[in-house]
């Protein structure tokens, strides 16, 4: 676009068409077109869009209710034919196409309505991880007498393993997919504080960000308008590795028998009763570890794809 | 390759580097379709030719070319390049190898990253004759410290042992000229290597650079923006403007009598060193007085000795209004932290800042509130003033909506300060990325303005700017001051800049103020030892450029 010219100011007139700076302005793709082309982005993507149908979807995918069992389908392999009771004591014909596990249960209905857990847990872990992970890194990064105490308690949090955390916290509360999420999310709060805070401390010193103070422009607007967005392609990035990281504990406190109940089905619970009879049975973990492998490895396949795209080290300068 | 003999004839003779009709292709989708078309030029034996542009004119690509350094994204795309006769444009990489440090060698600008920082300098250098010599490593070593002394670093055994963060960024571009001119080739091309250095040292690396090559008939392609540097060193210019060469020929006949219109717009855009004498008024009442500041930041580790760094020390100055006081003086002689504590971006140590006669130096982040709107600054970094993710529109309306201003009146502000700046009030819908360093420039002086300051402050605002772009924005700059009758602080490191701008001029130098008066006062009386080397140092100051204007 052509600006008028700033006048003469006792020098010769400046012929503006002739400037290189006049050139048109090239359009620079915006970060969803560039993450959009990126394969990784888009297996993942793919993948996961998947399991959110069989999430959603999976009353209809020819399941089962997945705690109904019958005695007399006990330790079918996959493909078998067999009857399931229903509540009302009615015995049904059903195809197990992933088998049945020791107690009748068709292992296919219970890794189908596993992926709705797993899916929560990962989410709403990555989620309750980034929203106590931003404020606190916002507050440790820009109020700086804050930054002391509050980065040593992060760093006592950092010294005991996730695992053991997550433990202790749900033996502590009645396991429920509530205390699930906490248990999981709260060991992930100071690696997403850390980083909330190291990219605070890089952005408030960029001239914008002293602009905006000396247009009087208080703290919180500051914080909010002008640091936050600044900051959301690296925490995109985090939040997919602690969906993957949250959906692998869950099912690990699961099989260790600390997670949810054994009546709800999640991934982690039938390896968890699959496991005594691996060797006669391995279907009974074949499955759902399947499942699990693919979800982690969807998610962590996202977030690779969207750090490659997003993150402003790798992106060209904008 | 059946060539070889025939450098060997060419040697001697001839010119060392002849590029023909030279083009380079952009990536599909980029803003024109060939970085370089058709460009023409020779460096002869012992001769310096200066290729000028301004950003994105091509000319570090044709640098890059010479040396089989483009990227992939850009290849070749029709032309020749001879170096000594021989044809290097598609040269294989093993060819290209022998060729560098031997036959062309490279200076770039940045020497902290051109430099290895976990090796000692002589090791850097050492791995140069390593690859192409059979030199015993005694033998090595002696060549090495005689390099080290023909570059005119003091001490060649001390420097031989030391790594890069140990010199000043004038000692590191000694070094990375050493590694280039070690094997003596036949041409150096030097990427804008003074760009990042202080005026004094740059006017000593560019002394070094011509006598090395008048001792050695070294051809050097020497690549800059800086006219006063053109006009400093070079013997041929050639002009390249959006990857076209519209202009080579000797530096007495392009700087004073350019043929093409873009070089005339170019030559015309540079600022002279002759002070615009102005009358000021002495009576105008003062917006800022500053009394004795200082500033001393205290590094205080925890196990570590407390050490204190004195950026700003007594400086006493003052600005009265509708007129421009600039600050001169080289890096880290605290010019920005004076600018700093006057914003309150930091605190000052001691002293006082008396705006309108009201001390801001110590007051409360509530108090100063309601006074900050006076006080407004641009940055120099045209591409980090801007939040990348907020409309433009959103940045100018910001501080006026925080002094209570209604969103409509202020947008209406805004449009109306668009055109005070030049701009389409279209422009307040877009992203900054939308638009080039020297519009953003313009925005920035637009958000300040929107806050209606008495005093605002320019920190190396036109710095980063090319020079035609910079003409504009300084006229602009000027305008407004005279429109809005505002007091204006300038800090440059740029004396050109300075000369036309400021009313009133201060030189610092180590934290203090060494010299302080009239613009004209200073320009053409300096006192001070400091303020004479300084303009001693100004590279092209004694050139008198062409001042016809079609």
């Amino acid at each position: 676009m052509a600006i008028p010219n700033p006048g003469d100011a006792g020098r010769g007139k400046i012929d503006e068409s002739l400037s290189t700076e006049s050139a048109d302005v090239v359009r620079h793709e915006s970060a969803w077109e560039r993450a959009r082309r990126s394969w990784s982005v888009r297996i993942g993507g793919t993948v996961l869009l998947i399991l959110l149908f069989i999430a959603i979807a999976a009353p209809w995918l020819g399941t089962v209710d997945p705690t109904l069992f019958d005695a007399g389908s006990r330790d079918l392999t996959p493909g078998k034919e067999g009857e399931i009771t229903t509540l009302d004591g009615e015995a049904i014909k059903h195809k197990f196409i992933m088998g049945s596990d020791s107690f009748g249960r068709d292992i296919y209905s219970r890794v189908l309505y596993g992926t709705r857990v797993s899916l929560i847990v990962g989410a709403f872990s990555a989620a309750v991880a980034l929203l106590f992970g931003i404020v606190l890194g916002l507050m440790s990064g820009y109020v700086r007498w804050l930054d002391g105490p509050l980065m040593r308690v992060m760093d006592g949090i950092m010294a005991i393993p996730a695992i053991l955390i997550a433990i202790a916290l749900v033996a502590m509360f009645r396991a429920s997919l509530l205390s699930v999420i906490i248990a999981i999310a709260i060991p992930e709060i100071p690696r997403v504080t850390r980083l909330v805070r190291s990219l605070v401390l890089t952005i408030r010193e960029e001239p914008y960000v002293e602009a905006a103070i000396s247009l009087g422009t208080p703290a919180w607007k500051i914080m909010g308008f002008h640091i936050l967005p600044n900051t959301v392609a690296p925490l995109l990035v985090q939040g997919t590795y602690i969906c993957a990281f949250g959906i692998l504990v869950e099912a690990i406190l699961s099989f260790l028998g600390v997670g949810l109940p054994p009546d709800i089905p999640t991934w982690g619970n039938i390896m968890s009763e699959g496991r005594s009879q691996f060797v006669s049975f391995p279907h009974n973990v074949f499955f759902p570890g399947l499942f699990l492998a693919a979800t982690v490895l969807a998610v962590n396949i996202l977030g690779d794809g969207l750090r490659d795209t997003l993150d402003p080290k790798m992106a060209r300068r904008t | 390759m059946s060539t070889a003999p025939v450098s060997k004839i060419a040697a001697g003779s001839g010119p060392v580097l002849e590029v023909r009709g030279l083009s380079i292709e952009l990536p599909k989708g980029s803003d024109r379709g060939l970085a370089v078309s058709g460009a023409s030029f020779t460096v002869e034996r012992g001769e310096i030719v200066c290729l000028v542009g301004e950003s994105g004119s091509g000319k570090s690509v044709i640098a890059q070319s010479v040396m089989g350094l483009l990227p992939k994204q850009l290849p070749v795309a029709g032309g020749t390049i001879l170096l000594e006769g021989e044809d290097i444009t598609h040269a294989p990489l093993s060819r290209l190898r022998q060729l560098r440090a031997t036959r062309m060698s490279m200076v770039f600008q940045e020497p902290m990253t051109a430099l290895n920082p976990v090796m000692s300098c002589g090791e850097q250098i050492d791995e140069v004759l390593e690859e192409h010599t059979k030199l015993s490593p005694a033998e090595r070593r002696l060549k090495i410290l005689e390099t080290i002394r023909e570059v005119r670093l003091p001490e060649p055994e001390r420097i031989y042992a030391s790594y890069p963060h140990q010199l000043s960024g004038g000692q590191r571009q000694r070094i990375v000229i050493a590694m280039a001119l070690i094997l003596d080739p036949a041409l150096i091309i030097a990427d804008e290597p003074t760009t990042a250095l202080d005026v004094t040292t740059q006017a000593q690396i560019l002394q070094l650079i011509r006598d090395l090559q008048a001792r050695h008939g070294t051809g050097v392609l020497f690549i800059t923006h800086d006219f006063g540097v053109v006009a400093e060193i070079a013997q041929k210019v050639a002009v390249l403007r959006l990857g076209e060469l519209v202009e080579f020929g000797l530096r007495d006949e392009v700087l004073k009598h350019p043929r093409h219109a873009y070089t005339k717009m170019l030559i015309r855009a540079v600022p002279t060193l002759a002070p615009v004498q102005r009358a000021a008024d002495a009576t105008a009442p003062i917006v800022l007085e500053i009394r004795n500041l200082s500033k001393t930041y205290v590094d205080r580790g925890w196990l570590t000795k407390k050490r204190e760094v004195r950026a700003a020390m007594e400086v006493n100055l003052e600005i009265r209004r509708g007129q421009t006081l600039g600050i001169v003086g080289e890096s880290g002689s605290g010019k920005s932290t004076v600018a700093r504590c006057v914003v309150r971006l930091i605190d000052p140590t001691s002293g006082e800042i008396r705006l309108s006669g009201e001390d801001i130096a110590k007051l409360s982040a509530r108090k100063l509130r309601p006074l900050r709107r006076r006080v407004q600054i641009v940055f120099q970094d045209p591409y980090r003033s801007l939040n990348p993710r907020r409309r433009v529109g959103e940045a100018i309306i910001e501080g006026p909506i925080n002094y209570g201003l209604s969103r409509a009146e202020a947008i209406e502000r805004a449009r109306k300060l668009m055109e005070l700046v030049r701009m389409d009030p279209a422009s307040l819908e877009r992203y900054p990325h939308q638009f080039s360093g020297g519009q953003r420039q313009r925005i920035c002086i637009a958000r300040a303005l929107a806050m209606e300051p008495e005093l605002l402050i320019a920190d190396e605002a036109v710095s980063a700017l090319d020079v035609s772009v910079q003409a504009q924005v300084l006229a602009l700059l000027e305008e407004i001051r005279g429109r809005l009758n505002l007091a204006m602080l300038f800090i440059t490191h740029d004396l050109r800049v300075a000369a036309q701008i400021c009313d009133q001029v201060a030189v610092m130098s180590q934290g203090r103020v060494v010299e302080y008066g009239p613009a004209a006062e200073v320009f053409l009386r300096p006192s001070h030892e400091y303020t004479r080397a300084l303009f001693a140092a100004a590279p092209g100051r004694d050139f008198a450029f062409s001042t016809e204007t079609h």
